[in-house]
């Protein structure tokens, strides 16, 4: 620790620190928690799918206080305020799915005022809304995207660690394809996520969810694949993963195998020292989970978290650093998830029925200085993310990818404590994230029951201000 | 009872590094662990228990004299899996795999695990026999004017700690003089010796490059690969060391002769049938193995040539020669070894040795000698060669021993 550093993290310090604005992080709710408070479901006309989810998933709503005109009391000064929530609610769920016209967006407006100053610490807000490519009408178009707008500013304001998020659904998303996005959102596992918008669209024919699918361990009995396991987010993908009762494959270069091993043994899992940019990488992935869980067995999910920097300015970059983080963090992606995605004679590959999740960036989303390779290669996984998931539209495979922005790692460490301190406070919630929290979003998108989250890019950011 | 046929499934090392080098500071017990748990993780056994792990150490200290079983309890094993030491010198490691083999043959076991460690880094220094002797008095004595008395007749010299030597007790010569006898007897050339040296850092060499160790090394304390390894040594670089064994005109040097090194290798062994069951693969099967020892205290036979004698009874038990085998491993203890033991074999009209299919993926001089380490290194780069070779081809092991023991075993691909 440089002494700027630790001056800043001295008593004295953090008093100055939080005089000059730049207070101490609130500490965010995570794991398999919901909010502490009530759960509020502001079902707008129209609407509907929302309150079905949410008794899908067990939770019984309360109904949310409004801002109008006569609901207000006026203050000591006697200035009108909005009603007062005297328990502070745990989260606020609007169904703005039937919401076609700028008359409606009100609507919005009283449920979310009250409820801006009273959410509790870690707090949600959830927006649902239809996608506009369902919506007719400019009007109603326009509407649609009016309220990401909403979304993306109330999660600025929202403090204490409270998050909001937008879910587009597409207008024949039913219930069951929408639990598993709600629960997670609800739940402590989206610590992170904030002030993002995604789709959820009817899943495909095939990936609906078995009878005795448990949301608690939502992989028992399945096999999940992560590249770049040895440490840091990798090995926090693994152990989530295996928290949900997978069946852990850990892959490593060979450099990393001791590494590797312990990961792999903590987990019970088996550990795979390979280069993924291996001619013959998916060959061997697809080997070795045939010997250790038999030829029947096949691969319910790859999380191809293996990524190298090799950061220069463009001016100074040369073609093998150039190449080098392409073929890692790109090209081996796109040849493995064909050979995987092929049935081999001697089993291992993905199943029919399987989630492919790439790892993007901030830095592929907005581009950074010193990155060209990169950014490159991470905006060049969100290209193969949509396009895969296209060329998959048959299949009941899912293909999405996570963004993260500044997680506290090894790698971030690294950096200088000025730069590090300013790139970890320039999101919503102030602080960094955990590898977890990357890790919690990627469970959540391999979920079983996300069938119907496919060809997305979920940011897990905290609404940082880089690409946003 | 069916028949049953003991395979090796697979193996795992740490990379070999000189003695005082990276790992001076790790035990034995830390390294054999370390192998154990690289081997667990590419296995997915974490918490299994195997019916029997078997290893062992030359460089032993006191403490350890549950060796393996503490290394057991300190992997990622279930410790219900049970253990034990084995020790044979430098035939510790191969000797290993015969008895977990047989184990596994006679229906005692259905997995084991064989191998061994060692720390010439960590080696156990002894007291003097005088201050010995004097400790054990005083620790019998009952009371204080007896226990000064125990003390008291100490000489300084008795205050010397005794460091470990690799001498035999009975001829007083060490492993290196004993070989430069060998060496003169058998006229081996300096130049001989180099360019196998120089063969065996080679073609090591080219095994990591082509990743052929992937899966059978896991990187130890930030070593990933063989420290000892001198991929850009050349002739003329061997040709200008000095000799350190057989005086001035010797033809032994640090170059051609294996250095004091650290490190732990383990094998996997499995009944065929429960291999198959469990999809594991199988590389190589043991099919049998001799072990012999020469006379080498009167002079008449060399130290480190019992494979001479135990060769031929093991071809004549199998009805084979020299010239069934596609691969064959002779230890490389230091250069002269393996050229006095091909040399004794033709003379004793076992054959010629095709050069081409010896010891291919280089062996001791490059890659070390942590001495009970070596067997485990050579079975499980035999069994995985052999795999590549393909099914029925035929692997011989040949290593050489303190104490004047030969150890040679065949595989055979699956």
């Amino acid at each position: 620790m440089s002494l700027v550093e630790n001056l800043f993290h001295s008593s004295l310090g953090k008093k100055v620190a939080a005089k000059v604005g730049l207070p101490e992080s609130p500490t965010l709710r995570r794991g398999r928690v919901g909010p502490l408070g009530e759960i509020l479901l502001a079902e707008l006309p129209g609407g509907g799918v929302v309150a079905a989810t949410l008794a899908a998933i067990g939770v019984t709503p309360g109904v949310p206080l409004r801002d109008t005109p006569d609901s207000r009391t006026p203050d000591e000064k006697g200035r009108p305020q909005p009603p007062r929530y005297e328990r502070r609610p745990g989260a606020l769920v609007i169904d703005a799915t039937g919401v076609r016209t700028i008359a409606a967006l009100e609507d919005l407006r009283q449920v979310l005022r009250p409820i801006m100053k009273r959410l509790e610490r870690s707090g949600r807000v959830i927006v649902v809304a239809t996608d506009a490519r369902d919506v007719n009408g400019l009007e109603a178009k326009a509407v649609a995207q009016g309220i990401d707008g909403i979304n993306r500013t109330v999660a600025k304001e929202l403090r204490e660690g409270a998050t909001a998020n937008l879910i587009v659904v597409r207008a024949d998303a039913q219930p069951g394809d929408l639990a598993s996005t709600l629960s997670f959102l609800l739940q402590g596992r989206s610590a992170f996520v904030d002030g993002q918008t995604w789709r959820v669209a009817p899943c495909k024919p095939g990936d609906t969810v078995d009878a005795d699918y448990d949301p608690a361990r939502p992989f028992a009995g399945r096999i999940v694949v992560v590249t770049g396991a040895a440490r840091g987010i990798g090995a926090a993908i693994a152990a989530t993963f295996a928290r949900d009762g997978a069946g852990i494959v850990v892959v490593d270069i060979p450099a990393a195998g001791d590494a590797l091993a312990a990961v792999a043994n903590d987990l019970r899992g088996s550990a795979l020292q390979l280069d993924i940019t291996a001619p013959d990488a998916g060959e061997r992935i697809a080997a070795h989970v045939a010997q250790v869980h038999g030829p029947h067995a096949r691969i319910w999910a790859i999380v191809h978290n293996a990524g190298i920097t090799r950061d220069r300015l463009l001016a100074n970059l040369d073609e093998a650093q150039w190449g080098a983080v392409l073929h890692v963090n790109l090209g081996a992606e796109i040849a493995m998830n064909e050979v995987l995605l092929t049935d081999r004679p001697g089993g291992g590959g993905l199943g029919e029925r399987s989630r492919i999740v790439g790892i993007a960036s901030t830095s592929g989303v907005a581009g950074n200085k010193g990155q060209t390779n990169y950014a490159a290669s991470k905006a060049g996984v969100m290209g193969l993310v949509w396009a895969e998931s296209a060329a998959l539209a048959d299949r009941p495979t899912t293909i999405n990818a996570v963004a993260p922005g500044f997680i506290e790692t090894d790698m971030t460490a690294a950096i200088p404590f000025v730069q590090r301190e300013v790139f970890r406070r320039t999101n919503s919630l102030s602080q960094g994230g955990l590898p977890v929290d990357v890790a919690e979003t990627i469970a959540y998108l391999c979920d079983p029951a996300s069938g119907g989250v496919d060809g997305q890019v979920v940011r897990v950011c905290g609404q940082n201000l880089v690409g946003a | 009872m069916t028949e049953r046929t003991a395979v090796i499934v697979g193996g795992n090392r740490i990379p070999f590094v000189k003695a005082g080098g990276a790992y001076a500071q790790a035990s034995s017990i830390a390294m054999l662990s370390a192998a154990l748990d690289g081997l667990v993780a590419r296995f997915g056994l974490a918490g299994t228990t195997i019916g029997e792990v078997v290893a062992g150490a030359v460089l032993k200290h006191s403490r350890d004299i549950n060796l393996t079983r503490e290394a057991v309890l300190g992997s990622a094993l279930s410790p219900h899996t049970p253990a034990c030491d084995l020790q044979q010198a430098c035939g510790t490691g191969l000797e290993a795999v015969i008895y977990a083999a047989n184990k596994i043959r006679l229906g005692q076991a259905d997995t084991a695990i064989a191998g061994g460690v060692d720390s010439a880094s960590d080696a156990p220094i002894v007291v003097g026999e005088g201050l010995r002797r004097a400790l054990l008095r005083a620790n019998r004595s009952r009371t204080l004017p007896q226990r000064l008395a125990a003390l008291s007749s100490l000489r300084p010299a008795d205050l010397m700690p005794v460091p470990p030597a690799v001498v035999e007790p009975r001829t007083g010569l060490s492993m290196g003089e004993s070989q430069a006898l060998t060496n003169a007897r058998w006229e081996i050339s300096r130049e001989a010796q180099d360019e196998l040296a120089l063969t065996s850092h080679q073609r090591l060499a080219d095994a990591w490059d082509s990743g052929f160790f992937d899966d059978l090394v896991t990187p130890y304390l930030k070593v990933t690969r063989d420290g000892l390894l001198r991929p850009d040594t050349t002739l003329e670089k061997l040709a200008k060391l000095k000799p350190v064994f057989g005086g001035a005109h010797g033809t032994m040097t640090a170059g051609n002769s294996t250095a004091l090194t650290d490190g732990a290798a383990v094998v996997l062994l499995a009944d065929r049938g429960y291999a198959d069951a469990h999809h594991w693969p199988a590389l190589a099967s043991v099919v049998d193995a001799q072990v012999a020892a020469t006379d080498y205290v009167t002079g008449e036979e060399d130290l480190l040539l019992a494979p001479t004698r135990a060769l031929p009874v093991l071809l004549e038990r199998q009805g084979m020669t020299l010239a069934d085998f596609d691969v064959i491993e002779i230890h490389e203890a230091f250069a002269g070894t393996v050229l006095a033991t091909l040399a004794a074999w033709e003379k004793s009209g076992l054959g010629t040795v095709d050069r081409a299919k010896l010891n291919v993926l280089g062996s001791s001089l490059a890659a070390g000698h942590p001495f009970a380490a070596t067997g485990g290194r050579i079975v499980a780069t035999t069994a995985k060669r052999l795999h590549q070779c393909g099914p029925g081809s035929r692997g011989l092991i040949s290593i050489c021993a303190a104490g004047g023991i030969g150890v040679v075993a065949i595989l055979e691909g699956c």
